[in-house]
């Protein structure tokens, strides 16, 4: 969660750079990392709405710098792109929430020449970030060109050698017009991020704030080196079988076979410097030992803390917690047990789980169900409404491997047997509550007031927390 | 957890008056902080030890033989003295500062760190602007134990001679010329930075943490929650509120914080009732950080230490033992916190003014990392409520003021006892627990 020290305002991120650089990978990856940490961002690629203006493309000629019809419809297209994007975080977020308007990042995704008019532009109330990518590695821009052009919708015919040719055309007509930032002179003012070379190098030129902080670092950590990950419960737990949460049980004996597979299953795979990681709790290290191989214990994949709810079943929290249970249903992603977190208290400790996977090479993760949901929802983009109800079913792996612009998945069930932990949302007829009903404060002594973290302006929508005891005045 | 397989030379770039010595010291505090055992090699320190009385600028002439001799002699005692600290006293990671600014200089480093199998990442410092370089100059050269005899504009003079010697031989870290290098150079203080090869996490951690400092001037107040009704019964964590006398001190704090007259004060509080309290009466916005809340003390929240002692005496005389590595049953340790409240520091390091009402283990976390306390003296720094800390960063430290706001309020300090053993009884065990009703 988010409080206004991270920005002052909307935050506008301008990648840039010729094509094939890497633009669109970068802007999807950084764009779903931002939407999992909670800062909503979009992307609007330019080319998509060039698309829309140019039904159907003919060939590089569209790009030479001297075809002036063509000029003018892309300045166009940057123009409605951006009237976009400043629509999305100006008029959007600002009737979404007064409360938080400076969490929406616009991307766009441009090509040069697009931009250039725009790049000193006064563009009031945003905060604008530039990304660019600078590559002079041929094998590196090749290796673009096959993996992610050659199944552009602007190349339907998909013949390699032609949409080779004809992109790395392209490119040459950009070149002509292509101003790199500039940080000496021309562009010292602006705020950016030079990437060169895949992060062999970074040039970084004033950051402003937070979020820019934490996007530099981001940027500074991803690489694309091939790798895959792979993600798994821990065995089968004792208070899996009689359905308590949480707690810190040993391996059931199915929960101990499935160890046993998993060990096979490494072993076949074959893989090259596996990392190892789990939990601190017993399930996950027993689950690792078997594998005879060196892991680390992070406490920070500890399973989601069921406060007051820990070692229960749901049957015996719908008796003892009838409104809590019911609240939880309704928000699950936002709803934080009474003295324990909550889906967004998780991912927010995630976070520098997620960053050294980025670092990483082949990493085994070793976790929990709502731990590995959260991961889960990094690596495929799913929404925080999706999130909780992601199936992370025990005794099954799933391999995850970057390709082009996301994840391939492969779901292996090693085949042992397994209690099912799956909890569906209940549909919303069988609840009795009003529809649409707020999270309020829970009674119970540790659970702490907001689940959001805002500053405490007393904005529309939002009561003060009289809960906590009004100060009796002195007077 | 480790981070690093093979140990890490950082090694300092830079003319005099850069800031060379201020990033050493504070990136040696913050990586010892997180648990990476550094250290600091400052080659001047060794020039001083070994030339007792300086005389002048003509020391540091190029073509000063005597001159030229002796420092490389510091240079290679004080490469010795990393070799040791890395290869055979466990030490992570070394910060060779010195100049080192020519090429040649950082290439024998260099070969000397892959002989013994060390990473080498260079820190480069680029300023240009006179200000900043008056500025530093007034802030810590003055008061050198080199001018310890000089009137300040002798002094200045002296110094301004001496950055003029190393002007002409001063090669910086060039981007084709050192391409194959892992550097980071940061130039007018953190306006830009060029990156080159970051190695591995340690790396980028450090990285990371030299572009989230900053130097300009700004105030660190550190408090507890007024006290709350569990702190008056003795009892430990929980999420109680403020007693009557803690509900005294929010008042008090907001008036001193309205005398102190800060600009743009930030309010960060945790998520626990008590520090929500104290922050509510200051009237002012204020953040609520969950990483801010107590450590949790698992099975013994709530409970008096009588009541430990009586249900959990092994436990509580393990604790003892290594307070700061302790973790109480389903519970934390000071380590643990330390981890968690990172990303405070980070940010604490990124604002200007601020004010972090938070709890006593948490607060003894924080101080250390700002007043540079290890990791035995940590979990026993003294924190009182209803005191204010006024942490202001001057040359290369902290000057720290205590402030007690005049709201009487209970001790909740206790100190290590003098019998840790397990099998102690248990009057030895309570003998230093503070009063309580």
């Amino acid at each position: 969660a988010w409080a206004s020290y991270m920005t002052n305002s909307p935050t506008l991120i301008v990648m840039i750079g010729l094509p094939a650089r890497g633009k669109t990978y970068v802007s999807k990856k950084l764009t779903r990392y931002l939407n999992w940490i909670g800062a909503p961002a979009k992307v609007f690629n330019l080319g998509v709405y060039r698309r829309e203006a140019v039904k159907s493309y003919k060939s590089y000629d569209f790009f030479r710098h001297d075809n002036k019809e063509a000029m003018e419809i892309r300045k166009r297209c940057a123009l409605v792109a951006l009237e976009d994007v400043k629509a999305y975080l100006l008029e959007e977020c600002g009737q979404i929430a007064v409360r938080l308007p400076w969490l929406y990042i616009g991307v766009i995704h441009s090509c040069p020449g697009d931009f250039d008019s725009l790049k000193h532009a006064s563009l009031p109330s945003l905060q604008v970030f530039f990304v660019e990518s600078v590559c002079d590695d041929p094998e590196v821009i090749a290796a673009n060109i096959l993996e992610v052009k050659v199944s552009s919708p602007d190349y339907p015919e998909r013949n390699r050698e032609n949409v080779m040719d004809d992109f790395l055309k392209r490119i040459e007509c950009y070149k002509v017009t292509y101003q790199p930032l500039d940080p000496d002179a021309y562009d010292k003012d602006l705020s950016f991020i030079k990437v060169i070379n895949v992060g062999q190098r970074f040039l970084v030129n004033r950051v402003q704030d937070y979020i820019q902080s934490k996007i530099v670092y981001y940027l500074m950590n991803i690489h694309v080196q091939p790798r895959t990950i792979y993600l798994c419960r821990h065995g089968e737990s004792e208070y899996n079988l009689v359905g308590k949460i949480g707690g810190d049980s040993g391996l059931s004996p199915r929960g101990k076979q499935f160890s046993q597979a998993l060990k096979k299953f490494i072993e076949e795979q074959e893989i090259v410097d596996l990392k190892v990681w789990t939990s601190q709790l017993k399930r996950t290290i027993q689950t690792a030992e078997s594998l005879g191989v060196t892991y680390e214990q992070w406490k920070i994949l500890n399973e989601i803390d069921a406060g007051v709810c820990e070692e229960m079943t749901y049957a015996e929290i719908e008796a003892k917690y009838p409104e809590e249970f019911a609240l939880r249903d309704q928000e699950k992603y936002l709803y934080r047990y009474p003295g324990g977190e909550s889906y967004q208290d998780l991912v927010q400790r995630l976070e520098p789980v997620i960053m050294e996977l980025e670092r990483q090479g082949n990493v085994l993760v070793i976790s929990h169900q709502a731990v590995m949901r959260c991961l889960v929802a990094y690596f495929l983009d799913k929404s925080a409404d999706e999130l909780p109800y992601l199936r992370c079913p025990l005794h099954t792996i799933l391999k995850l491997t970057p390709v082009a612009y996301g994840c391939k998945v492969e779901t292996i069930t090693l085949n042992v047997e397994a209690v099912n932990t799956h909890r569906e949302k209940p549909s919303l007829s069988s609840s009795s509550q009003t529809p649409g009903r707020m999270r309020r404060n829970s009674f119970t002594p540790r659970a702490s007031a907001d689940t959001v973290k805002r500053p405490r302006h007393y904005s529309v929508g939002s009561k003060p927390l009289d809960l906590l005891g009004a100060f009796p005045s002195l007077e | 957890v480790c981070m690093t397989n093979c140990p890490t030379l950082i090694v300092m770039v830079g003319l005099p008056a850069r800031g060379k010595t201020y990033i050493s010291k504070k990136l040696t505090r913050y990586l010892n902080w997180i648990g990476v055992p550094t250290k600091e090699f400052n080659v001047g320190q060794y020039r001083r030890d070994l030339v007792k009385k300086y005389k002048s600028f003509e020391f540091f002439l190029p073509d000063n033989e005597e001159g030229l001799k002796i420092r490389k002699q510091c240079a290679l005692a004080a490469l010795n003295d990393v070799r040791q600290y890395l290869s055979e006293e466990n030490g992570h990671v070394a910060v060779f500062d010195a100049t080192n600014t020519t090429r040649e200089r950082r290439e024998t480093i260099y070969k000397f760190g892959e002989e013994n199998g060390y990473k080498t990442f260079f820190v480069e410092s680029v300023c240009v602007d006179p200000e900043v370089i008056a500025a530093n100059i007034v802030q810590v050269k003055l008061g050198s134990p080199d001018y310890v005899d000089c009137s300040n504009d002798e002094a200045t003079e002296d110094f301004m001679k001496r950055i003029e010697c190393y002007k002409n031989s001063y090669e910086t870290l060039d981007e084709s010329l050192d391409k194959d290098l892992s550097y980071i150079k940061i130039m007018d203080v953190g306006r830009s930075y060029l990156v080159n090869r970051v190695m591995d996490h340690i790396q980028s951690r450090i990285v990371y943490y030299l572009m989230n400092i900053h130097v300009t001037p700004r105030s660190i107040y550190l408090c507890r929650h007024g006290e709350s009704e569990l702190n008056l019964k003795g009892r430990i964590g929980g999420d109680p509120g403020l007693s009557v006398r803690g509900k005294e001190f929010a008042k008090s704090l907001a008036q001193f914080i309205n005398e102190q007259n800060i600009k743009d004060l930030k309010v960060w509080t945790s998520q626990m009732k008590r520090t929500i309290q104290t922050a509510e009466a200051l009237g002012v916005p204020y953040e609520q950080w969950k990483v801010l809340n107590e450590i949790d003390a698992g099975v013994c929240e709530e409970m008096t230490y009588e009541e430990i002692q009586e249900n959990y005496p092994l436990e509580f005389a393990l604790r003892d033992q290594d307070k700061y590595r302790y973790r109480y049953p389903k519970g934390e340790s000071y380590e643990d916190l330390v981890q968690r409240l990172e990303p405070v520091i980070m940010e604490l390091e990124r604002q200007e003014n601020v004010l972090v009402i938070c709890h006593q283990a948490v607060m003894r976390c924080l101080l250390a990392y700002f007043l540079d306390k290890p990791a035995e003296q940590l979990p026993y720094l003294k924190c009182p409520l209803h005191t204010v800390l006024k942490l202001t960063p001057v040359a290369y430290g902290c000057k720290v003021e205590s402030i007690f706001l005049n709201v009487e309020a209970v001790n909740t300090h206790r100190d290590k006892p003098e019998n840790v053993d397990i099998s102690r009884p248990p009057e030895d065990a309570l003998l230093t627990v503070p009063a309580h009703q």
